[in-house]
């Protein structure tokens, strides 16, 4: 980490075992009387080692708290840490040398590039970041995600399911220290969606992935260790391991206000 | 990231062959244009080194000058052939022969013409049909050498052509009227073809007297006894020449005579000069491809940002990719040069220039030049789209339609690109009209003013594309109905990218549009010239209009009973004032057949010049100070100096003269020039242009097969024949640039039906037949072609109106070939069509499902 990295050092201490947390995010998009205000001043601890799911209505700013806390979008105002690092005053390349060190995404399209096979779309970000791949961690990774025989076939000739799970093995093999997911099954069938989600929750069990995945499914919610509920740009509930009936009951009770 | 950026170009083939594309024309006209000078370059040396086998030691006349005004060779004074015996005898001499060169022995053809060699000299020379031929270069291929007085050998080229044989009779046509020999061999030069050049070949005496240099040689070529050197030799030969020969080793004899072909430089020059164009239209294509892909490929760069891949990387990869396709598009381009140099050749060939030509010269700076040029064009044109790429922020990853934020001085983009186009006119302007620029600082202005307005022209069209396209695109929507309607709006919908299309079309037909306005203005004002100042009813000229005739050709044509007047304008060449100059002579008859406005002096003049007075025109005067009875040297080839008087000072009519900046009286250029000649000769028959007349006339100049009698009509016609075919060559090459701008048209079209597929399948879904998809990108490129077209033709317009201003003094006039435009217009409507060929079919083919299901 640079030292300018290392000068935005965080105003004010991260809850223990927090490896993200912001502090009154708020985000407007345009100017005058067309501005949105997407986040109205959201604060929240993501605890090491766990799954944390953000839930809400489309419209609520759940996007947008995830973009900011993967340092994709700049709020407003307020702050975010990871790992113990402040980012909104990371410029450009510092920003990139964290992502490398500390952040995998997972995204609803997948973003796999078509020309790379299935293990080299998985070893990207290590290739990116010009590190050697460790063989046994690489064999393990792809095993669990179910890919070993297909290692070699290209995005086209694998099924969305199968997409994703290389997905997850690209946002896994550098060991990051938060993953961000989103909306992960927001592309896929029930069927497919379901294994995809047992992946996601064994890798937190198995690795203590912490993970924080954006979604619109009661049933995906109900694999995380928490639920967060943002309605209208501000966090409205937060419940623990809930099953998904809980979770509809709680976005419902959302569309109904 | 190497391997991804590789791998991702693996995956686009197709787009990158197409961009390729663009860059490999340019590189192959810089790799041909190397072969094709460097092959005739190879020619001439091996022409020139075959001429002096096995000789140490060349003995020559001296010239005041090698070679005249216009890049010719001028002949040699003889010498006395007394002074071989005295070469011979020297000590150090193992061999010496002597012989003759003449550049004006032209063969007769089977149609009673001469044989036309384009400009290429009519060589004749001597051999030793007894000898031991150890000097000579020629070989036989049948039949025997020359030997007596009718006996004449023919090159292959001439024998081939005109189906001579050995035994055959040929007619030769040198000072006087022809002259007929029989064929006794066939000769060439082993290893090179001589190009349009012509071969005769005699025994000495036969020579002499046909080339009426009796008791005269040329060239006298010696050889060392071995242990001998050749300065040795040289130093024992100097003190017996006569003061006006003189003896060179070798080497500096051949060193001499390739100064007499430099003009295959002057060909490489120009030939780059279009190589550059085309490489300059590539650079814009491969620019807007890659901006197009770049910004279709943002969700793959803005994946790559969030998976940890910085700007650096970023940029990297779009370079290498660049570097990549630069560097197989460069040896494509190195390639395809050795075919094209064989098309230039046959260009050259099909307007009537011949060159010699030998096996193909491949050399290493063509290698090294193609690629580096090639490589680095890319590499130039990626930087932008590159610098773009990095700009791609991680949240595209995640964000549908999102765009490219634009960069830190966007903002000053407007401002900029008018800056660029007013710095261009303003440096065209300088260039062209500013007084007392160096030549030197002329062109550059002149070149960086044209690349500054192509630049800013092309970066303001954005700004016309919607106005024009609503214009142009007109015709569109009455012909292809709701396809027409759509294809016209699509021009529109990305304006930049039309506009940047449109400009490596309008490069191209900018410069087409310059040539043909500035050929027009030349013809025409070469046209008033002629009405202006022939008063002659009949002019006689070489068949080829430029070559000089003897004046035996006009004595024979004064015997013709209805001559009233004739006037033979001689032409030869001589140091004035330090440069050589054109010098011709006329005599007291001129102002019956040609009419001269004089500032000092009058039409009495040409009869009064005698052994001493000579006329000037007012350029050359106004340069000298010259006025009536101030003093010229005059020195001749065969350094004799002529001391002259001004007698007069006519005005240099616009469009061309007739005359050198010195015109003498016969009198006084007869005495002094050896086989004097004349460029033309004017005549006024009794009764003017009849049909018995011009029979007559013809009848008289019957013997010579080089004179063509000419009324003033075909006089023009004749005159412009030239003027014609060197506009078709630069049409030919111009042409180069307008397919590179066509391979852009057909990129930005595939790119483009790529980008829509998901709307191609829709508009296919609600109804659109194939035919109309068709016809949707057709109507889509043409529209774009005319932006490309009417952009070019204004500023082809623009261009040619600061040329004609900044000649106005040489008469070329401001005139518009209406039809040629026209033609221009049809041909860029064609490179609509065309380029939309491949893309339309691609558009048409797409299964409306997957196209639905497209992302």
């Amino acid at each position: 980490m640079s030292e300018a990295a290392a000068a935005a050092a965080p105003v004010e201490e991260p809850h223990s075992g927090a490896v993200v947390s912001a502090r009154d995010l708020t985000r407007r998009y345009g100017e005058g009387e067309t501005a949105v205000d997407a986040l109205r001043g959201v604060s929240l601890d993501v605890p090491k080692g766990q799954l944390t799911a953000v839930m809400g209505p489309s419209g609520s700013g759940k996007s947008t708290l995830m973009h900011i806390l993967a340092g994709l979008d700049k709020p407003t105002s307020g702050e975010v840490t990871i790992a113990g690092t402040n980012i909104s005053k990371l410029n450009d390349s510092d920003l990139t040398k964290l992502r490398r060190q500390h952040i995998g995404f997972i995204f609803q399209f997948f973003n796999l590039l078509p020309m790379l096979t299935a293990e080299e779309n998985v070893l990207l970000p290590l290739s990116i970041a010009g590190e050697k791949p460790e063989k046994k961690w690489v064999e393990q990774l792809l095993s669990q995600i179910g890919l070993t025989d297909r290692r070699t076939h290209r995005p086209a000739e694998l099924s969305g399911g199968q997409q994703q799970r290389v997905a997850i093995g690209r946002a896994l093999v550098s060991k990051p220290t938060i993953v961000f997911a989103d909306e992960p099954t927001g592309n896929l069938d029930s069927t497919t969606s379901g294994e995809i989600l047992d992946l996601m929750r064994s890798s937190v069990d198995a690795y203590g992935q912490t993970t924080v995945m954006v979604t619109h499914e009661a049933r995906a919610a109900a694999i995380a260790d928490r639920v967060l509920f943002l309605d209208d740009g501000l966090i409205v509930k937060e419940l623990g391991r809930a099953d998904p009936h809980e979770v509809i009951t709680v976005m419902e009770s959302l569309s109904a206000s | 990231m190497t391997k991804v950026a590789l791998k991702g170009l693996a995956g686009r083939k197709l787009r990158a062959a197409l961009s390729a594309l663009a860059i490999v024309l340019g590189v192959a006209m810089v790799s041909g244009t190397f072969v094709l000078t460097d092959t005739m370059n190879g020619a001439f040396d091996s022409i020139i080194s075959q001429s002096y086998k096995n000789a140490d030691v060349v003995i020559s006349g001296k010239t005041a000058f090698e070679t005249d005004s216009n890049g010719n060779t001028v002949q040699a004074p003889s010498f006395s052939e007394t002074l071989l015996a005295k070469v011979k005898a020297l000590p150090d001499v193992q061999a010496a022969a002597g012989s003759l060169t003449d550049a004006k022995t032209r063969l007769v053809g089977r149609d009673g013409k001469v044989v036309a060699t384009g400009g290429a000299p009519s060589l004749g020379f001597s051999v030793e049909p007894h000898g031991d031929q150890r000097f000579n270069p020629l070989k036989l291929t049948s039949g025997t050498w020359p030997d007596g007085a009718n006996q004449i050998a023919i090159d292959t080229g001439t024998a081939k052509s005109e189906h001579y044989a050995v035994g055959d009779t040929i007619g030769v046509q040198t000072q006087g009227p022809i002259e007929h020999f029989r064929i006794a061999g066939i000769v060439k030069l082993p290893g090179v073809s001589i190009g349009a050049a012509t071969m005769s070949v005699f025994d000495i005496p036969t020579a002499q007297k046909l080339f009426h240099r009796l008791g005269q040689l040329d060239v006298i070529r010696v050889q060392s006894k071995s242990g001998v050197s050749t300065a040795k030799l040289v130093s024992e030969i100097k003190p017996i020449l006569p003061p006006t020969v003189q003896a060179r080793d070798v080497a500096a004899q051949e060193k001499q005579d390739k100064k007499s072909v430099n003009f295959t430089s002057f060909i490489k020059y120009f030939l780059l000069a279009f190589a550059g164009i085309a490489l300059f239209v590539g650079s814009f294509v491969i620019a807007n491809t890659l901006s197009i892909t770049i910004a279709q490929r943002m969700r793959e760069f803005a994946t790559l940002r969030t998976l940890g891949a910085t700007r650096r990387q970023i940029l990297r990869a779009v370079v290498i990719e660049a570097l990549v396709v630069g560097t197989l598009a460069s040896v494509a381009g190195l390639f395809l040069g050795l075919g094209l140099a064989q098309g230039l050749n046959a260009l050259f060939k099909a307007i009537g220039f011949d060159l010699p030509s030998t096996g193909t010269v491949f050399k290493t700076r063509t290698v090294i030049v193609s690629l580096i040029v090639g490589i680095v064009i890319t590499l130039l044109a990626s930087l932008r789209p590159a610098l773009r790429a990095t700009r791609v922020p991680p949240i595209a990853a995640v964000r549908e339609g999102a765009t490219l934020p634009r960069g830190r001085f966007a903002r000053f983009t407007p401002v900029l690109s008018l800056i660029t186009l007013i710095l261009g006119v303003l440096l065209l302007g300088y260039g062209v009209l500013a007084h007392g620029l160096s030549t030197g600082n002329r062109l550059a202005s002149l070149g960086g003013g044209i690349l500054l307005l192509f630049f800013g022209v092309a970066a303001n069209a954005s700004l016309l594309v919607r106005p024009l396209a609503s214009l142009l695109g007109w015709p569109a929507t009455r012909i292809g109905g709701a396809a027409g309607v759509l294809a016209r709006d699509n021009t529109m919908r990305n304006t930049k990218r039309t506009a940047s299309t449109a400009s490596a079309l309008m490069i191209g037909l900018a410069l087409v549009t310059l040539v043909a306005i500035l050929g027009q203005g030349i013809r025409s004002s070469f046209e008033s010239a002629v009405d202006q100042l022939l008063r002659s009813d009949y002019a006689l000229t070489a068949t080829d209009t430029f070559t000089p005739l003897s004046v035996a050709a006009e004595r024979e044509l004064a015997k013709a009973p209805n001559v009233t007047a004739i006037e033979g304008v001689r032409a030869g060449s001589a140091r004035i004032f330090g440069s050589t100059r054109n010098l011709t002579a006329v005599d007291g008859s001129l102002p019956k057949v040609i009419h001269l406005t004089w500032k000092e002096g009058s039409n009495a003049i040409p009869g009064q010049l005698g052994n001493d007075g000579a006329f000037v025109d007012h350029k050359f005067a106004k340069k000298h100070h010259l006025g009536i009875g101030s003093l010229l040297q005059l020195e001749t080839p065969t350094r004799q100096v002529l001391v002259v008087h001004v007698k007069g000072v006519f005005k240099l009519p616009n469009g061309g003269s007739p005359f050198g900046e010195v015109t003498i009286s016969h009198q006084l250029f007869d005495a002094n020039f050896r086989d004097p000649q004349n460029e033309m000769v004017f005549v006024n028959t009794r009764g003017g242009v009849t049909d018995a007349n011009t029979r007559t006339l013809e009848q008289q100049v019957k013997g010579f097969a080089d004179a063509k009698i000419q009324t003033e009509s075909q006089f023009k016609k004749n005159f412009e024949k030239p003027l014609n075919k060197i506009l078709i060559l630069l049409y030919v090459l111009l042409l180069l640039s307008v397919i590179v701008s066509l391979f852009g048209i057909i990129n930005t079209l595939v790119l483009t039906v790529f980008e829509r597929t998901r709307e191609i399948g829709m508009l296919r879904a609600v109804g659109m037949t194939r035919r109309q998809t068709r016809s949707m990108i057709r109507h889509e490129s043409i529209v774009t072609s005319l932006i490309g077209g009417a952009l070019g033709i204004a500023v082809g317009f623009f261009l040619a109106l600061l040329v004609t201003r900044a000649t106005s003094s040489e008469g070329i006039v401001f005139a518009v070939p209406w039809v040629t435009l026209v033609l221009f217009v049809i041909a860029t409507i064609l490179v609509g069509i065309i380029a939309a060929i491949f893309p339309a079919r691609r558009a048409a083919r797409l299964n409306v499902l997957e196209a639905l299901q497209y992302e």
